[in-house]
């Protein structure tokens, strides 16, 4: 892990009106790694990583991604999302467009490919996530698991430097979310560069590389896995690690 | 009174009539196609963020909703060339001042349904094609446009076959579509059940055929065939 931070936050703040978000936030990282954050609700694990892409704007401090400062003069955000692949908690599928159809419509309208180009792709991402049956089906048929697999691969498709997940298996019947976590596994095995939002310690445990832990905006503290859930360092951790094991 | 069928048939088939259906039927089709493409941006601009721009376009839905269609057509027609000389130009003819009187009305009640559509449309969707890097025009032309679309199709269609017939009140203004042939017809005749029901058949024919094109329409759009086995309602 040497050099540039490949993706960078420092100092960020956001606030909602009254309410303060995110209060003086600081992460780095680098090429290759998997972040998993981790909080109770409300503590701004997803607008920060809304942040990074630029979903939402910060109000202070600084985010760069790949160097190139987000909302700085000169610099596309448009064009910085291309390289920075988003997963939602509902999926967000386009409801009036195929599995095929979803996965091809932004490599086709940004990067400038053919058709057959962006349908060759798409299968291939399809079924990395097992799912190439379902190519010609509408979201709407599919189950929540299923739904989940195609929004990641539709992420892949514009082949990111970076993936962010919003909670991705959140909205999942329980038995939907291995396959889900399955294929995000071998992402991460694949050498992706990856922040998570999960409460699926399991999978943190399996994957991260470092384990974030907000609370009511803040970076709280940020360990190794195994470090983070035998020996939490604050008290709000503890109790958080606490209330997610006695569920 | 004996219904006269001969009477009754050569209305039907008289070149008035159909000329006069024609006229009713493309001053629908020419105006409501004015009102959806003055109403969409109208829209769009309501459900935005400009102030200035948003009471512009509320006002304008204010007024030309509580106008009476008639007074409306009345006011095109007779009051606005004493004010603009432009219109006192030989070209203003009936038909020109009912498409723009009827536009004017009807994009007031078009901009409510399209507000109404496009706010149906989830926060998410816009979210995940921002997120893909598509641009904000890809967006709404690719992924908000064709779902509001769907939601507004049905509600569309109700105010085309509403304006079908309110377009017979141009007839104050010497236009010769449908109801002003037939107006004229009984008058001369005093035929009234003959002419009048061989007009009804043309709005008939001509409603039954709107309502046919939208079913087929609507068909199409129908992407997602709900109650599969295993959907969630998670994305709809």
């Amino acid at each position: 892990m040497s050099g540039a931070a490949l993706i960078r936050v420092d100092s960020v703040r956001k606030n909602y009106g009254e309410f303060t978000a995110l209060e003086n936030v600081n992460l780095s990282v680098f090429q290759g790694e998997k972040i998993v954050v981790c909080g109770p609700s409300g503590s701004g694990k997803s607008t920060l990583i809304r942040c990074i892409n630029g979903l939402e704007r910060h109000d202070a401090g600084t985010i760069t991604f790949d160097g190139e400062e987000l909302y700085a003069s000169g610099v596309s955000l448009t064009r910085i999302r291309r390289h920075v692949g988003m997963v939602f908690q509902n999926f967000n599928l386009f409801p009036h467009l195929s599995v095929l159809e979803n996965c091809i419509l932004a490599p086709k309208r940004t990067q400038g490919i053919s058709d057959a180009q962006a349908r060759e792709r798409a299968r291939g991402y399809l079924d990395r996530v097992h799912i190439l049956d379902q190519a010609d089906k509408y979201p709407g048929e599919l189950s929540g698991g299923q739904q989940q697999r195609v929004a990641i691969a539709r992420a892949l498709c514009m082949e990111p430097r970076a993936m962010l997940f919003d909670e991705p298996t959140s909205a999942l019947d329980p038995e939907m979310i291995g396959e889900v976590l399955d294929v995000m596994t071998d992402l991460a095995e694949s050498g992706m560069t990856m922040i998570c939002v999960t409460h699926e310690m399991g999978f943190a445990r399996r994957v991260a590389d470092r384990v974030v832990f907000m609370d009511r905006g803040s970076i709280m503290e940020t360990s190794q896995p195994d470090e983070f859930f035998a020996n939490p360092q604050t008290e709000r951790a503890a109790a958080f690690l606490q209330k997610l094991l006695h569920l | 009174m004996e219904f006269d069928t001969q009477v009754f048939w050569s209305a039907l088939f008289s070149a008035a009539y159909l000329k006069g259906a024609l006229i009713t039927l493309s001053l629908t089709v020419i105006g409501h196609a004015t009102a959806i493409v003055v109403s969409l941006p109208m829209a769009l601009v309501l459900n935005g963020s400009n102030r200035i721009a948003r009471t512009l376009a509320s006002g304008y839905v204010l007024v030309f909703r509580a106008v009476p269609q008639l007074l409306l057509l009345l006011f095109v027609w007779n009051a606005l060339p004493q004010f603009i000389p432009i219109f006192r130009e030989p070209w203003f003819n009936p038909f020109l001042a009912a498409w723009l009187a009827l536009s004017l009305n009807e994009a007031a009640y078009q901009v409510e349904i399209n507000r109404s559509a496009l706010r149906s449309v989830d926060h998410g969707q816009g979210a995940a094609g921002i997120a893909l890097g598509l641009t904000y025009t890809d967006v709404f032309r690719f992924i908000v446009f064709p779902q509001a679309a769907r939601i507004a199709i049905a509600p569309t269609v109700n105010e085309f076959i509403t304006l079908l017939k309110i377009t017979s009140l141009a007839s104050v203004i010497s236009l010769q579509e449908l109801m002003t042939v037939t107006q004229i017809e009984v008058a001369r005749t005093f035929q009234f059940s003959e002419y009048y029901l061989a007009a009804l058949i043309y709005y008939l024919v001509m409603v039954f055929t709107l309502m046919a094109i939208q079913k087929r329409v609507e068909r199409r759009f129908s992407w997602a065939r709900s109650g599969m086995p295993g959907a969630t309602g998670g994305a709809r």
